[in-house]
């Protein structure tokens, strides 16, 4: 009975595909992590120094900022995904950028979703240098430019666990993907939306075969993660 | 001359008063010690007088220059001084730019950093670990190499903020070591705050004493030791007896006071009618019988009501009309063959029975 499983059988053909570099497998795996980087990229650029502004500067309401950043970790992704395909879509304010139902869509709909994770890790990791090495910096006589290059320095490892962090967020995350890229076969299909279709249409051993790859993507960024924290 | 002088500096934290009316005058070229129970404000006042964080209000000159109106010298200033923390602080690279540092934010020329820094680090005896991880170090290298980042750039002020509370003695001793020299050798000024006595002793040429936010004795370790101001101060510097008394005569340089129902002779001039007599508890003598050849100016029977060994030392308890500690040798009380409910003989001269107001 066991050689009959069609779940052992898909498995043995799934390694076969990734093996013979199946290119349906290879382009999907190229447009995720192509989506994916780029996005983390993005967000990165604009949430770490944003991140540093709202950690270094005092003002009002700043306390608030931060809880609604940790708030926004949990947002559902399909309410990102439905506002970005408003946004994007002809009835939207960005619709003249044709840009719902591309990659370039989706590199948007990412960046955005992951800004608030990088930028409220960004505020976490800086305010993990303690007040003693922040007295530790003053008293050695740094300017207060000479002070902020010194924190960012030293939070360096843990910013870099955020980003890491928001690229695993980015690469795993379906609903946004689903509803902002659509899917389409040689466009906008990534790992995740394909596995999703492709477990629907019962055509386990392509499904099997994108999920090795996602879970091999997932380990990386792990162990990565890890020697980024054993730092 | 003073090199900072501190007037009236107060410290709010929200609705928390954390200092309030500290007066310090400190000299060049002297180690200061800074001692007090801990929450008394010494940390604060160590950041406050190395400009770390601005005092809530009060006067504060520091090298003769007036902080409070000119802010803007406050980064030269503070890079005149340097300070060493309680927990040791390396931050995460190599030792060498952990040591670096200082030097780097005043853009001391590269060959120049190289230099002060190995030497620094020789200095310290950590040259074999000057590309390892800082972090990678024991918690007493950790220190060492934080103490090396103060020294190398050459501070005229250095602060202690009870830099040996968490090492072993080993370390403590180097630590200790490296601090007495540069004092000596290069005149450095030293601020250094620890609630270990024995090291306020050793180290400082004058001690001041916080209690409750506030800076309530500063001079000499002997007259802090031994003439506390008042209670609190004499609780903290650990002396064993604090006894209410009452002023009965006085004389010449004497002033006789009554402890329950014991006369004793002190050679303070009395500062209130209602006082507290203090006596450390080594200065009390005990003796198997009365001493004929005896000058002290207090003699008296007593009987042993308790005995208690606190290594090296014995706390012996007797009643002569009220209580008195004495701290004897383990080998002293060997020798007496002390025990509970004998009968002893304690001397006591006058110039060790210090008195000090009975309230506040």
């Amino acid at each position: 009975m066991v050689n009959g499983s069609p779940i052992i059988e898909g498995f043995i053909e799934a390694i076969n595909l990734i093996i013979t570099l199946n290119p349906q497998v290879v382009e999907i795996t190229i447009r995720s992590l192509y989506v994916s980087l780029t996005a983390t990229f993005f967000a990165a650029l604009i949430a770490l120094p944003t991140g540093a502004l709202i950690y270094f500067y005092e003002f009002r309401g700043k306390h608030a900022v931060v809880s609604t950043l940790q708030t926004l970790y949990a947002l559902p992704t399909v309410i990102v995904g439905l506002v970005m395909f408003l946004l994007l879509s002809n009835i939207g304010p960005f619709g003249f950028l044709r840009l719902l139902y591309t990659p370039g869509g989706m590199i948007a709909t990412q960046t955005v979703l992951i800004i608030p994770l990088l930028m409220g890790l960004t505020v976490s990791a800086l305010s993990g240098i303690d007040r003693d090495k922040r007295y530790t910096i003053t008293a050695l006589g740094a300017s207060r430019f000479q002070t902020v290059t010194t924190i960012i320095a030293e939070a360096r490892f843990a910013v870099m666990s955020g980003v890491l962090l928001g690229f695993g967020r980015a690469i795993s995350e379906v609903g946004t993907v689903m509803i902002v890229g659509g899917n389409i076969r040689g466009a906008t299909r990534v790992l995740t939306t394909a596995i999703a279709l492709n477990t629907s249409m019962a055509n386990y051993s392509m499904s099997i075969a994108l999920g090795i790859i996602l879970l091999a993507v997932a380990l990386g960024v792990n162990i990565a993660l890890s020697l980024v924290q054993r730092r | 001359m003073a090199v900072i002088e501190a007037g009236d500096i107060r410290k709010v934290y929200g609705d928390l008063e954390v200092l309030h009316d500290v007066n310090l005058a400190v000299r060049e070229g002297e180690i200061l010690g800074l001692i007090g129970p801990s929450g008394s404000g010494k940390s604060t006042l160590l950041r406050i007088l190395d400009l770390i964080e601005p005092p809530s209000g009060g006067d504060l000159s520091i090298f003769g220059i007036d902080t409070v109106q000119e802010r803007g010298r406050w980064l030269d200033l503070r890079r005149r001084m340097g300070m060493l923390f309680q927990r040791p602080i390396v931050f995460n690279a190599p030792v060498y730019d952990n040591v670096a540092m200082g030097l780097r934010y005043r853009k001391t020329p590269r060959t120049e950093i190289d230099r002060r820094v190995k030497e620094a680090l020789e200095a310290v005896g950590l040259s074999r670990y000057i590309q390892s991880r800082a972090t990678d170090l024991s918690g007493g290298e950790q220190q060492r190499v934080a103490l090396s980042r103060v020294l190398v750039t050459d501070p005229e002020i250095l602060f202690l903020d009870e830099p040996t509370a968490n090492l072993d003695p080993g370390s403590t001793a180097t630590i200790e070591a490296i601090v007495t020299r540069m004092n000596r050798e290069n005149g450095i000024t030293v601020l250094i705050s620890t609630h270990d006595l024995a090291q306020g002793q050793r180290l400082a040429h004058r001690v001041a004493v916080m209690i409750e936010g506030t800076v309530a004795q500063a001079g000499p370790p002997r007259e802090i030791f031994h003439s506390p101001r008042d209670k609190k101060i004499a609780g903290f510097v650990g002396v064993q007896n604090i006894i209410p008394a009452r002023v009965v005569s006085r004389e010449g340089g004497r002033t006789t006071v009554e402890a329950e129902e014991r006369r004793i002779v002190s050679a303070t001039p009395p500062p209130a009618e209602e006082v507290a007599v203090v006596i450390r508890g080594e200065d009390v003598s005990l003796h198997r019988r009365k001493p004929g050849y005896e000058e002290a100016e207090n003699l008296f029977p007593a009987r042993v009501t308790a005995v208690e060994p606190m290594a090296p030392f014995v706390n012996v308890t007797v009643d002569c009309g009220c209580d008195l500690v004495a701290l004897v040798t383990a080998r002293r009380a060997e020798a007496l063959e002390l025990a509970v409910g004998m009968d002893v003989w304690v001397s006591l001269p006058a110039k060790v029975v210090h008195l000090v107001p009975r309230d506040g």
